[in-house]
Order: C-alpha cells, then structure tokens, then sequence
C-alpha cells in the first residue's frame, strides 16, 4: 500500500526534480566511469585470452641460426613441453609501388599440408596457400588494408638478397602480430611494417633452411616451470647458434598489447574512485543541505505523531531513490559506454572477435558507494533534526542567528550597499555551509586540472619524444653490423647534413631478481640528433665506462646510478657484460639503455661497426636521398620521424590513451554538477529572501545579485583552491596514464589552469543564469506565505 | 468628492482552468479615497488577500481593471511593477520576511538605499520605537519587535499606500495593538492610505471604511464613523 509519506516522496522528488536530477547525474557519471573501466579491462583480458587460445599462441619463443628439424624431438621432449612447433622466418623488404621508400617485413613459414600446431592464422580474407605454388602468400590484413593491398594483387619482395614476385591469396590476423613494429623501433606502424605468410618449403627454399627450421615455438604443460624450460631450450639450441629462448610475456606484440591493457587498468584503478570520491563528497553535501531545508516540515511530522524513526525512514528512501536511481543511470551508461570504447578498442587491439564482459563487483561497489555517501550525508544531518521538538514546527521559524557575524569594518561599512553586505555575512556566518561548496567546486575544478593536465601531458610526450630526445629526420638501420665507412657513405649523399652513428644490440639486463628484454643503443660520446636527456633536458655526455638508463627502464629493475647491470648480449658472440649504471635519463617513450659506442664495440669485440644512423636531412632533397637509400645493399630499412611521430599518436589516441577523452568530458560534467548543484542550493536556501525583496520593489536583477554575487565568491574562492588541489590529482592521473611503453608526465602548464578556470566559471554563469531563471519566474505570493 | 488611491472595475481572479478553475474575484467594482485606513474583512478564501496581491502589484488579475491614482496596474509589465512597488507601496506581511542577515537599521536601510525620497533609517524605527535597536539582528528581537521592524522599513520610503497582510496574525494582543498604533501613526503623520486584510473584525473599529469580502467580492462596504483607537479595541 502506498502510504501518504511516500506520496509525500514522490511529490518531493518532482518537486525538486531539477536538482535531483542534478546530483542523480553526478553519482551516474561516477559510477559509470567505474562500469565501463573495469568492463573494458575485463572484456580486453578476456578476448586476448581467448584469442591467444583459439589459435595456440605458443608460450616459449627461440630462435636460432639454423637447426635440423630432427631437433624438434628433443625440443618435444623436454619436460613441461606440451608442444612444438620448428619453422622459418626472416626479413624481407616489400617494394610498394607509392612509397619511395621500401618497406621492411617478415616472412614466417606455416607447414606444408597441415594446420600449425602452434601460431596458427585466422584467416580473414581470400584463402590458404597452395603448398605446390611457392609465389603464394598471405599477407598479414592490416598491413595490407594500409597499404590497399587485395588478395588477388601481387607483389615484390626481396628475400635473403633475392628478389622475388609473390601473389597475395589471403588475408590473415594472428595472435602473433597484433602489434608490429620494424626491428629497432619502438611503435607499431600498420603501414610500415609486413607481415607475410608462406609455405614452409617455399620460404626453407629462399633462406637455404631445408630440412632446418631457425625459429622453435613451445606451448608449455599446465604447472611447468618456464625458466626450467627455457634454460633446457637454451642448452639444447645454444650449439646451433640460439639467442636465447624468452616467454610470451617477453614477445614484441605480447608485451605491447599488455602493456597498452595494463595502462587501461591501472587508469581504471587509479581514476575512476577520484571521480566517485567527488562524486560522493558532492552527494553528502547536497543530501545535508536538502535534509536541512525540511526542518520544519520533519517538525511537523513529529507533531502528528510520526516517530523518529518513520521520519528518518521516509528521508531516507528520498535519499536512496536518488542515490540508487543515479547508480543504476551510471551502470546503464557504463554499459553503454564500454560497449561504444570495447569497439575502438577491438579495432585498436586488431582482435577478430570480441569477448564483452562487465565485472560485477564494479556494479556493487558503484551502488554500493553512492548509497553510502549519500546515506552519510542524510544520516548525519537526520541526527540534528531528530534534536527538534515537534512546538518548534508549530511556531514562526526563528530567524538563522547573524549575531555573531564579525561586523563589517566602519570603512567597509560606507562601502558596502545592504545587498552587498547580505552576501559578505552569509559567506563569513555560515563559514561551514560555504566551505561545504567551496570544496565541492574546488574538487570539480581539480577533476579538469588533472585532465587538462594529462592532456598537456601526452602533447608533453610527443614534443619531447620527437624534439628533444630524437631530433634526426631519418632513421637508417642496417641489414647487419656494418663497418663504420658506411657513415662516411652516407655524409657524401647531397642533402644530408648530418649524420650520427648508432649500434643497436639486441640484450638482456638483469639486476637481481629484475630483468628486462630489451637492446642496448650505442651512441657517439655527445650526440646531437638523437640523445640521452636529464631532468633539466640538458644532453648526458655518455662515458666511457657503463650504461645510462632511461628512468622507467632503471625503475624496472630496480637499479640506480653507481649499481651494476648484467648484460647477455643476444648477438654475434654473445658476450655477458659486468656494466655500471653510470646515470639516469629522462624518456617519455619506451625503455632505452644508452651506451658509449666506442665502448660498446669495445666490450663487443667488434670495433668501428654501426648497425645504423641517424640522419638530418634537407627537405627539398628527401626524395632523392630515399631512393638512393632504397639502392644501397646495405641499407634494410629507412623509417621517417614523421611517421613514427603519427604513429606514437595513433597509439595514444586509440589505444589506452583513448579514454582520457571519456574521463574529460566526465570531469567537465561532474564539474557543471558541482556548480549548478551549488547554486540550486543557495537558491533553495534563500528563496523567501529573494521573493521578499522583489516585494519591496528590487529588481530582479537586483534581488539575483544576492544570490549569485555569492555564487560569484564561492566560484572565485574555489579556483586557487581547486588548482591547488588539481596540481596534486594531475600526478595520480598521469601516473595511472604512463604505461611501460610511454610515461606522460604531470606538466604544470599554465594554460590547463586557465581552462580548468574558464570550465567552472563558465559552469557557474551557466548555473547562475538558469537559476536566475527561477528568481525571474518566482512566485511573489506564496513565497510570503510559507514561513520556511 | 475626495481623490481615489485605488478604483477597481469588474476585477476578476481565476486560478486554473476549466473544471478545477477557482474564482478568487468575480468582478469586483470598489473605490478607496487617498489618506483613509481601510480593513478588509471577511472569511478565508473570501478574495480579500487577492485583491491585496493584485493592487499591491504582486499578482495580476484575469479579467477587469485596477487602477493606483489614475494609472492602470493591469498594463503594467514587470518592470513597471516593480518600479511601482518601489516608489509608492509599503508591505508589512504575516511572517514579517526581514533579512536575518541584516541588523534591524540594515533592514530599514535596504529599502531607504532604492527609494527616491526617503526618510532617514533612524527616524523610522524611532517611529516604530525601536530607537535602541537599531543594531540587532532580527534573530536577537521578539515576534512584535520583528514586526516593528518590517513596519518601519515599510514606511521609510514614505510610501503612498501601506499595505498590510494579517500584520497581527503571528502576535500576541498587546503587542498587536502596539503594531495598530504605529500603522495610525503612519497614517496621521505621513498621509499614506493604510490597507490592513486581517480575519479580526474588532480590528475594523480602527478603519475609516471597512470592506466586507465573501465568496470573491464585495458583500458591503461600511464608512465607520466613530473610530476607535488601537488601544480601545478589545479581541
């Protein structure tokens, strides 16, 4: 049965209707954040699994020089191996017919006449290869959607120096290949990297591999032990030149796409609870004041008999609609929300399928949150009224006390106009009620600092990436340690102004327990196009002695200037190097171990050899450089900064960057909630103030001045504050934003104050003007009538 | 024949429409000369506090006309209705309606600082008695001494017309009586027609003219003749 009380609810709740809706949206986008976060990881995790699964990515990689495939047994037989698959790979460089430059690929071998046991391919376009044609391959798709690639086209390759024309039948994806990047880069670059599939006796044909294979996947028995299996692997593989098994965890596109999912949950981790602590901070505040302004009527109540607790009851479930009702709207749009983002992602992530799931804890805690704060904020101020005698109801409310106001100073006083000195008493008298919104804007206002700021910060990254750290235009590397005249080679071309030697090696770093798969860049003693940076982003001189790191790498494992590194060099001899950290460097993108190239040859054994440059080019020019790169032997590959510079945006604004937009324009609605929330309050508070002075013949100017000119001060008195505290907010914010692959920095930039500023004030005028509206529309009469 | 302050003719209030459409004013015909104390009585829901609203420049009526000294109030816009509430009418309400953040004389001082020829603040509550104080909140004043207040800032503008909604209705008799004296008081020392609506017919014994309201107009008009003063009324 419904009981009059709740008809009183239902008509509380139309009546306040504006402001519920106000706060039910604050809590909404607070829970939906969570939502929508947590069910993305989820569903990343789960359709990376399950892909993963359907098309057996293998656990253990090895690669060798060359092995006979009777080795494969053994491989097989190792304990823990549940299964082995041997094939070949190596590089290629496919001749696109647009591009000046050539462009660097894989070729990988998939058995003759049967499914791979391991990396298997999905096929998504055309079909498989006929074994007996050896011109047949698979491309992999986004490659050749880049590149307007159709099965049915054709191509030229050169493999193993020779130089070959392949048909495309199909279109493939793989597990394997979700992100691809060129050897020696850093970012994955659809267009600038291939990926072909062949059949095993073709490509065993074009790197002399019959009967051989070069490349040992291993999928690993529930409960084996990788590093044992890997240390039998390498044992077994070490006499035919292996470098070094590693894990799926260790493998290019594994890590990435892992990566890129780990700053998704670390974002998901890390943000969404400070928006639904605002959230939450915001309700409490509301929900008091609301509670307060039923006063008399809870008096009243008392009077016909209602007791305390049937009172309280019936204040709480109007709390608890608005509470539940906002959480459920959030959980709704969470779902809605991570539905529209999982689709960006897939497309990022390049899955062909996609497993959508939301986590149910995040449902419970979203509620669980609101209904809590909101329950504090009632229950806390309920207490005050249950104090109330029910006469106090039946008699003229007495007017709030401004006794104590500290009064105005005389001077201040011959000023001021009575309007003027309203609004200074109600902000010095109630000094909690105003700190109560103050807070709440200032919180809003941190929300769009710390966003404002991630944003500067990812722009932070790219400046620093591309115009600090690596200032060259061009980056050549080599088809294999090459002697170092080859520079000299390169300084004769026309329109090549400079040009700086690197030697990258492929190595492993350990530092106890800590160790990372990486490559070490060797570099002239004082590079000028491609450098290692301090804090100060003054160049670090690299010594003689010892690697310089770059902080995330050094964070990694775990070491500081003056430790010690072990190096396993993963190349030529494969030396195992005793380094020093001989200092620590600012990066923003990935993980570089920089080192003194003279002593890196040195410590190598192999002097005076580079295995690529770095070039500054004249612009006019760089057509002709490209082609005559493209007919150097020893030149594999040519990437341009420009595309690795689009391709770093590509991977913040669609990977796990993405979502920084979501959280933007969340922060700017929490923020206008906030706001408009703290001027519906004041208006509620002051109504029969403001109707009286239209009485006695204010203008309805007049009378709005009283209330926003303290709007007016709350709003100028929150910004310091909320820059304040946004500055603190933007660290937590960037930190839950910087991935293993990139670190977005908290950058103090003026101008995300300045907006965060223009936000809230743009927030309070829309406010002010929509509660203006209702001063404008009051009505006169019954705002004389009521007492309260 | 004496000047009108306010002449109304078939003045009709309907609130809602259609079947719930109430009628508050059925075409009410009435003339108040300037300078008199005029009380309107009658029955709750009787019409009297809407006629009040609608010559006070509160509230608009549905149909007729309302004029103040010639000038139509049915025309005006807002603005114009503000601006005459501004410069010629003084409210003084049931519930008083003072800024609690503001002392008594800052009470009085916010309507002296917007009207155009204004006594000064203190004159105003010395009229009203409250000289001694002037400098308290109305949180610190009784109900009476709140209701002095809202008087005093009512009259301070030297209004031309006061208009008074149960100014008694929240006090006790003598503190009520207190409250008729200085609305005489206004009435003999600045000229200002004085309206009171009020429930309490022994109050109509102060009145130069009593207006009788049932049902939404006028039932009888009485020219009293032998006013009495505040304190020879009894109820």
């Amino acid at each position: 049965m419904v009981t009059p009380l709740d008809h009183k609810l239902l008509r509380d709740l139309w009546r306040m209707k504006g402001q519920a809706a106000a706060i039910g949206m604050v809590i909404a986008v607070g829970v939906m954040m969570l939502v929508m976060m947590t069910g993305l990881v989820t569903s990343l995790d789960e359709t990376k699994r399950a892909y993963y699964e359907r098309y057996r990515l293998a656990d253990v990689f090895a690669s060798v020089s060359r092995a006979p495939d009777s080795l494969l047994g053994r491989l097989a037989g190792i304990a823990g191996v549940a299964s082995v698959e041997g094939r070949v790979q190596g590089g290629a460089l496919i001749d696109l017919p647009d591009s000046a430059l050539p462009v660097q690929a894989q070729a990988v071998s998939l058995p003759d006449r049967r499914d791979p046991r391991l990396n298997a391919v999905y096929l998504t376009d055309g079909r498989m290869i006929d074994n007996d044609k050896s011109d047949e391959i698979l491309l992999l798709q986004a490659f050749a959607d880049a590149n307007s690639l159709r099965p049915g086209d054709s191509l030229t390759a050169t493999m193993n120096g020779a130089r070959r024309k392949f048909h495309i039948v199909g279109l493939a994806q793989s597990p394997e290949f979700l992100y691809t990047t060129a050897p020696g880069e850093l970012l994955p670059d659809d267009a600038r990297f291939g990926v072909i599939w062949m059949s095993n006796s073709a490509l065993a044909a074009a790197y002399d591999m019959q009967g051989a294979f070069n490349e040992a996947l291993l999928s690993l028995a529930h409960g084996a032990s990788e590093p044992a299996v890997l240390d039998a692997v390498d044992r077994l593989l070490d006499s035919y030149g292996g470098t070094g098994a590693y894990p799926l965890s260790e493998q290019t596109s594994n890590r990435f796409v892992s990566e890129e999912t780990n700053g998704l949950r670390a974002a998901a981790t890390g943000v969404p609870p400070i928006f639904l602590a605002v959230a939450a901070f915001l309700l409490y505040i509301v929900i008091s004041r609301m509670v307060q302004s039923e006063r008399s009527q809870i008096g009243l109540m008392k009077a016909f008999g209602y007791t305390n607790a049937e009172v309280g009851a019936h204040y709480f479930k109007l709390v608890l609609a608005i509470a539940i009702g906002g959480a459920l709207l959030g959980c709704l749009m969470g779902i809605a929300g991570g539905r529209a983002m999982i689709q960006v992602y897939t497309a990022y992530f390049k899955f062909p399928f996609l497993v959508f799931q939301l986590e149910p804890s995040s449902f419970v805690i979203g509620v669980g949150v609101s209904i809590l704060s909101a329950s504090a904020g009632g229950l806390f101020v309920l207490r005050q009224v249950f104090t109330l005698t029910p006469a106090s109801a039946m008699r003229p409310p007495a007017p709030p006390d401004f006794s104590r106001t500290g009064r105005i100073g005389r001077s201040l006083n011959r000023i001021l106009d009575q309007p003027s000195r309203m609004v200074l008493r109600r902000i010095t008298r109630q000094p909690g009620r105003m700190a109560g919104s103050v807070i709440g804007i200032a919180a809003g206002m941190a929300l769009s600092v710390a966003m404002l700021t991630l944003f500067e910060g990812f722009n932070r990254t790219i400046d620093l990436t591309f115009n600090v750290v690596d200032r060259s235009d061009v980056t050549v590397s080599f088809t294999h340690a090459a002697p170092d005249t080859t520079i000299y080679e390169l300084k004769r071309l026309p329109g090549v102004l400079l040009v700086e030697p690197v030697r990258i090696v492929p190595a492993v770093l350990h530092s106890g327990l800590y160790s990372y798969r990486g490559a070490i860049n060797g570099l002239t003693q004082a590079p000028r196009l491609n450098r290692a940076i301090d804090q100060g982003l003054a160049p670090i001189p690299l010594p003689k002695e010892g690697v310089t790191l770059a902080s995330a790498l050094a964070d990694i494992l775990h070491v500081r200037a003056g430790d010690t590194l072990t190096v396993e060099v993963r190349q030529g001899r494969q030396p195992v190097l005793k380094l020093p950290v001989a200092g620590i460097a600012t990066s923003l993108l990935g993980s570089p171990a920089y080192m003194n190239l003279t002593a890196l040859n040195r410590a190598l054994r192999e002097p005076n050899r580079v295995s690529g440059a770095y070039l500054s080019i004249d612009s006019n020019q760089s057509e002709a450089i490209y082609q005559t790169l493209q007919d150097m032997p020893s030149v594999a590959g040519v990437s341009l900064k420009a595309d690795a510079r689009n391709a770093f945006r590509t991977v913040m604004n669609q990977g796990a960057g993405a979502i920084r937009y979501v959280m933007g324009a969340v922060a700017f609605i929490i923020t206008f909630g906030i706001v408009y929330n703290a001027a519906r309050i004041a208006y509620a508070e002051r109504e029969r103030d403001l109707a009286s002075l239209r009485v006695i013949g204010f203008t309805k100017g007049e009378a709005a001045f009283v209330l926003l000119g303290e709007l007016g001060i709350v709003t100028l008195i929150a910004i310091p504050l909320g820059s304040m505290l946004g500055y603190y907010i933007s660290f937590g914010v960037a930190a839950g934003f910087s991935t293993d692959l990139y670190q977005i920095p908290a950058v103090f930039h003026p101008s995300s104050y300045g907006t965060a500023a223009v936000v809230v004030i743009g927030a309070a005028v829309a406010s002010g003007w929509l509660v203006k509206r209702d001063i404008d529309r009051a009505d006169l009469i019954s705002a004389l009538k009521t007492r309260d | 024949m004496a000047e009108m302050a306010f002449t109304t003719k078939g003045l009709t209030k309907v609130y809602g429409t259609g079947r719930s459409a109430v009628h508050a004013l059925r075409g009410v015909d009435l003339e108040i000369p300037k300078g008199e104390i005029v009380v309107l009585l009658g029955p709750s829901g009787s019409g009297k506090s809407t006629l009040l609203n609608i010559i006070g420049g509160l509230d608009r009526s549905t149909d007729g006309v309302a004029a103040f000294q010639e000038q139509n109030l049915t025309d005006m816009s807002d603005r114009e209705l503000t601006k005459y509430r501004r410069q010629y009418v003084g409210f003084v309400f049931q519930f008083y309606n003072l800024m609690p953040s503001l002392t008594a004389h800052e009470n009085v001082e916010l309507v002296t600082e917007i009207a155009d020829d204004p006594m000064d603040p203190d004159e105003a509550l010395a009229m009203v008695g409250l000289k001694e104080r002037v400098d308290h909140f109305p949180a610190q004043m009784s109900g009476g001494e709140q209701q002095r207040v809202a008087i005093a800032r009512a009259v301070a503008k030297n209004p031309t017309v006061l208009f008074c909604d149960e100014p008694t209705g929240a006090l006790d008799s003598k503190t009520g009586k207190s409250v008729l004296n200085v609305l005489r008081d206004v009435n003999q020392t600045l000229g200002a027609t004085v309206l009171i609506v009020t429930h309490a017919a022994s109050q109509a014994q102060m009145a130069d003219r009593v207006i009788h309201f049932a049902d939404g107009n006028i039932r009888q008009v009485v020219k009293n003749e032998h006013k009495l003063t505040p304190e020879e009324i009894e109820w």
